[in-house]
Formats: C-alpha cells, sequence, structure tokens
C-alpha cells in the first residue's frame, strides 16, 4: 500500500532545503555515518541540529534520513513496529512533504526504513537501510553517568562495569534481566545499545543484508552495524540469551513467531494478543491467515483511509 | 583458576621487572631519583621510608600510573616480551596491568566497586579475560573467599556490609583469582586494628609463598616490611639511601636515616 | 469495547492541529493579539526567547511567543528549529561591551564609580502591587523625563577600576587565538573549554541556571559573588566579509552583561586577586546574566585551583541538563508508545513473580 506524492518544482513558497536539512549539515552527518560504518559499534559524536520534532521523539533517526534520503527513495515509517502510531505518521508525512518522496508501508517495498523500538519480521535486503531512533546511545549510560567515564571504557575496551552488572542480575533474578535495549558486542570489540528494540529482534541484527544505522539526535550520537557484521547478545555459556516467546498466537492472522502487543479489552481485564508488526500482520491476512479473532475491529483499523 | 597464558618460557633468574635509574621531577621538586633494581618471581621488595619519601612516587611510576621524567620500567609481559611499560600504548598498558598484575589499594574503597557484591568484584578480573560461565566463576569466586578467610555465604553482600578488615581481603581476593606474576601493595594494612593487621599479613605472606607471586610492598611500618619483604630499599627525600636484604637492612643498618627508622621502631 | 489508544491515524493528527489552533486564539470575541503588540509589550519574554533560542531577532522571537501561546521554552523550541535552517556566513567580531550605549548600570562593589550608578528601567525598586490600572484602556503614562547632561560614553568598566591596583584577574587573551567552539555545530565535549562553558549557559534554562546559583550561594559550593557591575545597552556587532578584509558594522544588538567577583585566590607565584564570572545575554535578561556569572565562576574551579564537590561544580551535569530544548524533549518523550519494551517487562516481571510464590509454596509445604 504505497501513497504517491507527486513531484513538485522548486516553488517560490518553499522556504527549505531539499529534507529541511542545509547541504552542509547533511555532508557533516553523511561524514559521520561513514566513519560509523568504519568502525562498527563506535558512537561518533555529530553535530545534531534542531529539528521541528523536540529532541527525545526522532530527530536522530530523522537527520540520518535527511541526509541520505532522495526523491528515488521509497520510505517507511513505523514506531511500535506499526505504520499508523501517531509519532510515524507525523514523520512519514514531514518527510513526505518536505522530500517529495514516495512512502510506503510495506517492507519489502522501502529503500529506507526509519523505526522506533522494532525491528521488521521481514528480513531486509541488500540495499536497504534501516535507521533506528535511539534515546540512549550509551550501553553503559544506567551503570556510570558520566560521559568521560564511559568514553575511556569503550577506548580501553574496559567493560568490567557491564559484566560485573550480567553477574549481579544472575546472582539477585536468576538470569540476565534486560529485555529491551539488550547489550551487544559489535565484532567483538564495541559494546552497544541496539536502541529499546525487545531482545526478540536482536538476533536480526546479526549478518544482516541491510545497512543498520542508529541516531541519537538529543545525545547527538551515530552508530552503524554495517551488513554481515557479528553481533554477540552478551551472556553466560551456563546462562545463553533467550528470546522472548508467548503462550499465546496473534488473535488476527494466527502468527506464532512474531512479536506480539498485549490489548487489554475491557475493564475485567480480559486481553488479546496480535503482531506487533502492522504490516507483516496484515501481509499474513491477505494472504489468507486466520487468527482467532480475525473478525476485530483491530483488523479494520489498519485499512483506514490515510 | 589462572587464565592467564604462559607463553614466555622462565629462564631461571631472569628478572620479572627491571627498574633503571627511575626519576621523576615535579617541578623543581623531586619525587624519586635515580632508583634501580630488579625483581624476580617469587621476591616481595619492600619499599620503605616515611611520608615525603618518594616511596609512592615510586609505586605510580613502577606500577604504570605515572609517566616518570626519566628511566625506565621493563617488564616481562607475555605478550610483548620484555617491554618498558611506558613503550606501550595506553590501552596496551592498562590492558597489561589489568591481565598480569594485581594493585591492592591502602583503602579498600580505591580498589573495589562498592556498588555491587563481593562476588562481583572478585569475579570481575575473570569476566575480564573473557570467562564466560558464570557457574565456574562463581565457584571460583567462593573458592578464593574461603582462601581469604571470609564467610563464603556472604558473598552476595556489599562490600560496605563488611568490616575495613574484610573489605581489605576481598580486595585482595579481587586482585589475585587472575593469576597475576607481580601484585603491587600501597601500605595493605594500614588504617587497621594491630590484630586485624596481624591476620592480614599472615594472610599475604601464605599466599606469597603459595603463589610464588613477585610483589613490591609499600610501607612506612617496619614491622609490615619485616613480616612480609626478602629484600628492602630504603627511601629518604626520593634517594634510596640503603638497599639490601631485610634482615640485614634491619638487624645492621649502614646509613643513619636507616638506624634512625630502625630505632624508632617500638620494640614490643 | 476496545481501547486503542495511539494507532489514531491522520485524521486525529489533523484534528488535533485544528483544535490547538482553536484553543491558541480563544474567545473569538476578544482581539487577537498582534505580533508587534508582543514584541513592543512582553519584550521581556521577547528577549528570553531570543536569549535561549540563540537568534537575535525580535520579530522572530514574538511571532514564536505568539504561536506557542507564550509557552516561552515551547517558544524557544520554535526559533531554534528555525535557527537551523538559517544560512551561516561566519563568526561576528568580538562584541565591544565597553563601547556600550548604556542605558543602565550598576555596580554594587563600590558606592559611586566612573561614569556613576545609572539605575536605568529596572524592576527592581517597584513595589510588587498589582497595578489595576493596567487592565484598565487609555490610561495614560507619564513620560520619563531626559537628563540634563549626557551619559558618559563610553562608560568605564569595573574591570578599568580593578587595574589600577591589578586586583581584579586580568582577561585571558591567547596570543594566536582560536576559532571559539561552536555548539550550534559541535556536540558538547569534555571536558570543556570556558568558550563551550559559556556558550552552553549563555542558552541554558534560566530557571535551572538560577536555582544551580541560588544554591551556591547558599553554600552548595564556594562561591560567595559580589556584583562587580551590571550593564545594558545597545552595542555595534561588527562582521569582517571575505570579498572586503575589514570589519563593518552589520548591525546593533542590546545585550546584558553581568561580571561578578568572587573569592580572591593566589599562589607561591601569584599574588592574590578577585576572580571573575561572566554573563552576557541577548536583549534584557538581568537575572539569567547574573546566574550565568555565578555559575561560570563555580565551573572554574580546576583553573582556580578550588575543591570541587558541589552539584554547581559539576560541568557534566551543568551543561548537559542545561539545555531546556533537550530537556523538555526528553522528559516528554515519555508520552510516546512504549507498550514493545513495557511487554517485554510484563512477561519479566510476571514470570519472576511466579517464580516467586512458587518458591514460596515449595517452602510451606516443607515445612508442613
Amino acid at each position: 500500500m504505497t501513497s504517491h506524492v507527486p513531484a513538485r518544482p522548486n516553488e517560490a513558497e518553499r522556504y527549505y532545503n531539499y529534507a529541511y536539512l542545509d547541504e552542509q549539515t547533511k555532508r557533516m552527518i553523511r561524514r559521520a555515518i561513514l566513519k560509523a560504518l568504519a568502525i562498527p559499534g563506535y558512537q561518533v559524536p555529530f553535530g545534531s541540529r534542531e529539528m521541528p520534532v523536540p529532541y527525545g521523539w526522532g530527530t536522530g533517526g530523522i537527520q540520518l534520513t535527511a541526509a541520505i534520503i532522495g526523491p528515488q527513495d521509497v520510505y517507511k515509517c513505523i514506531d511500535q513496529g506499526a505504520d499508523d502510531t501517531t509519532n510515524a505518521v507525523s514523520i512519514r508525512q514531514f518527510f513526505a512533504k518536505i522530500a517529495d518522496v514516495e512512502t510506503t508501508e510495506d517492507t519489502g517495498e522501502a529503500t529506507i526504513i526509519q523505526t522506533r523500538h522494532r525491528i521488521p519480521e521481514k528480513p531486509l535486503k541488500e540495499g536497504q537501510v534501516l535507521i533506528f531512533q535511539v534515546p540512549q546511545p550509551e550501553p553503559l549510560r544506567g551503570l556510570e553517568a558520566r560521559e568521560t567515564e564511559t568514553r575511556a571504557m569503550h577506548a580501553y575496551q574496559e567493560y568490567g562495569l557491564q559484566y560485573v552488572s550480567l553477574y549481579e542480575n544472575v546472582s539477585k533474578y536468576g538470569r540476565i534481566a534486560a529485555t529491551a535495549g539488550y547489550p551487544v558486542m559489535i565484532e567483538e570489540r564495541y559494546l552497544m545499545s541496539p536502541s529499546p528494540i525487545p531482545k526478540f529482534d536482536n538476533p536480526k541484527m546479526g549478518g544482516n543484508e541491510a545497512i543498520l544505522l542508529f541516531g541519537a539526535g538529543r545525545e547527538k550520537r551515530i552508530y552503524a552495524v554495517p551488513p554481515h557484521t557479528s553481533v554477540r547478545s552478551l551472556d553466560f555459556e551456563d546462562y545463553p540469551f533467550e528470546t522472548q516467546s508467548w503462550d499465546e498466537t496473534c488473535a488476527l492472522c494466527g502468527a506464532e513467531d512474531s512479536y506480539l502487543d498485549e490489548v487489554i479489552l475491557d475493564d475485567a481485564g480480559a486481553k488479546m494478543f496480535v503482531c506487533s508488526d502492522s504490516h507483516h500482520c496484515g501481509e499474513r491476512r491477505d494472504a489468507g491467515h486466520v487468527g482467532d479473532m480475525a473478525g476485530h475491529q483491530l483488523a479494520a483499523l489498519d485499512k483506514e483511509p490515510a | 583458576m589462572n587464565a592467564v597464558p604462559k607463553n614466555i618460557e622462565a629462564v631461571q633468574g631472569a628478572p620479572l621487572l627491571r627498574v633503571d635509574s627511575l626519576t621523576k621531577w615535579y617541578g623543581h621538586v623531586v619525587g624519586c631519583r635515580d632508583v634501580s633494581f630488579e625483581l624476580r618471581a617469587g621476591e616481595v621488595l619492600g619499599v620503605v621510608g616515611e611520608s615525603g619519601s618518594g616511596k609512592t612516587t615510586l609505586l605510580n611510576c613502577i606500577s604504570g600510573k605515572l609517566a616518570p621524567s626519566s628511566g625506565a620500567v621493563e617488564f616481562e609481559t607475555s605478550r610483548f616480551g620484555l617491554a618498558d611499560i611506558y613503550s606501550l600504548s595506553e590501552p596496551d598498558r592498562r590492558r597489561m596491568q589489568r591481565e598480569e598484575w594485581g594493585f591492592v589499594h591502602q583503602n579498600p574503597r580505591d580498589g573495589l566497586r562498592m556498588r555491587v557484591s563481593g562476588g562481583a568484584n572478585v569475579a570481575e578480573p575473570l569476566m575480564n579475560l573473557n570467562n564466560r560461565h558464570y557457574g565456574k566463576m562463581r565457584q571460583a569466586t567462593i573458592d578464593w573467599l574461603e582462601r581469604v578467610e571470609l564467610d563464603t555465604r556472604r558473598i552476595d553482600d556489599k562490600p560496605r556490609n563488611f568490616s575495613g578488615g574484610m573489605q581489605q581481603r576481598i580486595q585482595v581476593a579481587r586482585n589475585l583469582i587472575h593469576g597475576p606474576r607481580l601484585v603491587f601493595m600501597d601500605e595493605p594494612t594500614g588504617g587497621l586494628d594491630v590484630s586485624v593487621q596481624a591476620r592480614l599479613l599472615d594472610l599475604l605472606r601464605e599466599l606469597v609463598r603459595d603463589l610464588d607471586l613477585a610483589v613490591i610492598i609499600v610501607t612506612h611500618d617496619m614491622a609490615v616490611a619485616r613480616l612480609m619483604a626478602d629484600r628492602l630499599l630504603v627511601m629518604k627525600g626520593g634517594d634510596v639511601v640503603e638497599t639490601g636484604l631485610t634482615d640485614q637492612v634491619l638487624d645492621d643498618p649502614q646509613h643513619p636515616y636507616s638506624q634512625l627508622l630502625v630505632s624508632s621502631v617500638l620494640q614490643i | 469495547m476496545a481501547y486503542v489508544s495511539v494507532k489514531g491515524g491522520e485524521k486525529a493528527i489533523t484534528n488535533a492541529h485544528r483544535w490547538l489552533a482553536e484553543d491558541r486564539r480563544g474567545d473569538a470575541a476578544v482581539n487577537e493579539l498582534e505580533v508587534n503588540q508582543v514584541r513592543e509589550q512582553l519584550s521581556l519574554a521577547v528577549d528570553r526567547v531570543m536569549a535561549e533560542g540563540s537568534c537575535y531577532d525580535r520579530d522572530l522571537a514574538a511571532l514564536a511567543v505568539k504561536q506557542a501561546r507564550g509557552d516561552l521554552p515551547e517558544a524557544v523550541f520554535l526559533v531554534r528549529a528555525y535557527r537551523t535552517t538559517l544560512p551561516r556566513f561566519g563568526a561576528s567580531e568580538p562584541v565591544e561591551t565597553e563601547q556600550m550605549h548604556v542605558r543602565r548600570r550598576i555596580s554594587a562593589a563600590f558606592k559611586d564609580i566612573p561614569g556613576g550608578q545609572v539605575l536605568g528601567p529596572t524592576f527592581d525598586y517597584t513595589h510588587r502591587l498589582l497595578d489595576f490600572t493596567l487592565a484598565a484602556d487609555g490610561v495614560e503614562i507619564p513620560a520619563a523625563l531626559e537628563a540634563e547632561a549626557p551619559q558618559q560614553h563610553p562608560m568605564p568598566t569595573i574591570a578599568s577600576v580593578f587595574a589600577h591596583e591589578d586586583l581584579l584577574e586580568a582577561d585571558t587573551r591567547a596570543e594566536s587565538p582560536q576559532e571559539p567552539y561552536d555548539l550550534t555545530r559541535e556536540p558538547m565535549a569534555f571536558p570543556a573549554g570556558r568558550d563551550q562553558r559559556l556558550q552552553a549557559l549563555a542558552r541554558g534554562d534560566e530557571g535551572f541556571l538560577l536555582s544551580l546559583a541560588y544554591s551556591s550561594q547558599r553554600g552548595w559550593g564556594s562561591t560567595h559573588p559580589l556584583c562587580g557591575e551590571i550593564r545594558l545597552g545597545e552595542t555595534a556587532v561588527e562582521f569582517v566579509p571575505d570579498e572586503l578584509g575589514f570589519a563593518i558594522e552589520i548591525g546593533e544588538i542590546t545585550v546584558t552583561e553581568c561580571q561578578m567577583l568572587s573569592g580572591f585566590s593566589g599562589s607561591a607565584e601569584r599574588a592574590p586577586q578577585y576572580t571573575r564570572g561572566y554573563g552576557l545575554t541577548f536583549g534584557h535578561c538581568e537575572r539569567k546574566a547574573m546566574s550565568v556569572a555565578i555559575v561560570d565562576r563555580a565551573l572554574r574551579h580546576r583553573e582556580v585551583g578550588e575543591q570541587a564537590d558541589a552539584p554547581v561544580q559539576d560541568e557534566e551535569f551543568v551543561l548537559y541538563h542545561s539545555d531546556n530544548v533537550e530537556a523538555s524533549g526528553f522528559v516528554q518523550h515519555l508520552k510516546l508508545p512504549h507498550y514493545v519494551d513495557f511487554q517485554a517487562d510484563l512477561q519479566l516481571i510476571r514470570r519472576l513473580r511466579k517464580e516467586h510464590f512458587e518458591r514460596r509454596a515449595a517452602l510451606k509445604e516443607a515445612a508442613e
């Protein structure tokens, strides 16, 4: 399902440069991207600009997209896995307007996918770029507040603070407690935060055919995982990394292996579980898959006119 | 659980550490001047003197914390062979410090992570060496807590819940569990009760003997020096005024300052 | 009935914007606020928005205040976002505040100084009684009297007073001055030089800096400041275009400058001198300029050789949290959906609770 915005000539009313950022800023960001790709997992400081969207609401992802997008691109934007969550709608509209670009909800058709908190279920292909919105790029920030300290830890590859935290988890909870933003080692060199994606999505990062870019606008850092890169979720041999699983399946399409959202149905606590990835679910339903509550109005909402 | 690979062939009698004409100036004030010595596996070298003698400066220079003004500190590293530690890049030097050395601070707060459990503190050096089996590391930690005579049921307690002497024992365990070949100790019993001191020193002596460690211990306390060290360097005003076997220096001091130091020790 | 929150779709956003516009307008029977009214009659709001927005343009700031319905941090955000789109020609020459056309200048350090104490337009000695005549229309305002003699110009600064005895540390000017750090183009880097610190403070949130300055006066820090000088007035901005190779005046701006004197320090080599904290803002923002000067001085502990254990002296703490655009964005981003991560969390806590109760049950059984 794509919405095509007709290309417009450069009107006198247009006060903003193509894709909003001026060319020098785009160049600065591209240089940061190249550096990030050259040093997988390393956080590259960059001169993040104030954008029309507040810090904390995706300015890092927006600046990455703005720096690389062109009129030939096809742009998809999701939040919590869905195309129609309010902020995703807002950002998609922004790029449709200022980048004269085709937008889509189809994961396979998109060339640039900007995401908050999920990786799409459908495997990505070479030529696609997945851009993550990152609130806190520093994986150690919860353990050490000071930037001067954490920067040294990365430089010296001194990650003892992270290791003792994992040890403490196991001694206290009998397991590693991180459920989202689960720390990973990139190419066995840099400790990285994958952004607040659920650990369910961690395995999708390693050996990916697509380019993964991470942007933190407020904290002013860009980092990257190039294609075919080793991404290891931290664990112990006797407490190995595990992803989430549900007893339930998707109530709309019956999927057994996608990440599920819990939806509260009434005041008595009745609930249903549906695929978080709205396009994945829609595709499955179009292909004839049916879940327990297939006729539910939630399915109808996906078809709401844009 | 010894995790340091010993690639080098231990040549009988070859020094582990060689310090050559080490000098450190602070502006016009001398920290330490022209200090030279060698240290072999199994040897304990004591550096004694009053405050202001230069022993702390010397310790910081030879342990890689403070670059000297001139002179060399050569260590038989496992990665690079015999090398001046200040010729290594900072990441390499820090890695070597982490993997091959121990450093027991006078104040346990400087040598421990106070906000994580004692067990995590002791396991950390193993994790730094890429050990990834929680159960095995926890067992190694328990073994070491036993060895330093701590109640192993308290493995998950935080250091602030322990007395000063016990915190020091945790620090000792943390600095020995990874099998370092060289350990620095900076007044390890300073600030502890006399009886606690005595027990801790006995423990240290036993460990040094069992593990064939090379140790450099800095102290102002001659009793500690006599108990722990095989050899002594006596420092005054940045210079080494006397050096020799511990018993010789303490029983028959030659330099007037050494004589003063020795005679000032209370005979109990 | 199904409860679905954020899947509002595009229609919901459009409707929300329309409602917002209605609320902004308020009662249609009341005259619409004009931008020039904001500019003229809410000038201190405009000044604050220029200062924190890092953009000197009164009309722009006034428009932002109107569009933001008077929410000043929101107005600052509008100005900053607009500023991002402006082309960049280069940096001006340093502004010579000694040459300022002074409208107000006071010093607490001396009873009188060359140039005199000039009160200017200040709230300071007003009685804070609500003036209900302002609520009425068409009240006549008596004109302020003009002085008989013209103001001294240029008005000497407090530094020149101290210079005779060398009591105040001199401005450190480097022999070959480098480009000052540009915080609007580069991310923060620590340890931060004074140029970076002052920029962050100049555009920092007035409330945050005010509280920090207050804390240092109350003992959380060692700054016991004395107000050396505050001056307000117009000063020229000069720029050297590449094509010309010499400086031309491109305009005049209003600035507020504050110099705080604080604790003298000295060493074996240096005789004791007063040290300085410095604050400069666009427009008339005295509270801000004073707070900046106090916090600046507190952050200079390294240069001055002081112990630093108070929050106001902690560079990372102060600079990272002083920007209200960043702070507001991040705090308010909590309104965005977080249910995917919450689901992951729910799973864990449900499992932990289950295990907890199973263990308790097992213990109970064993006891029986």
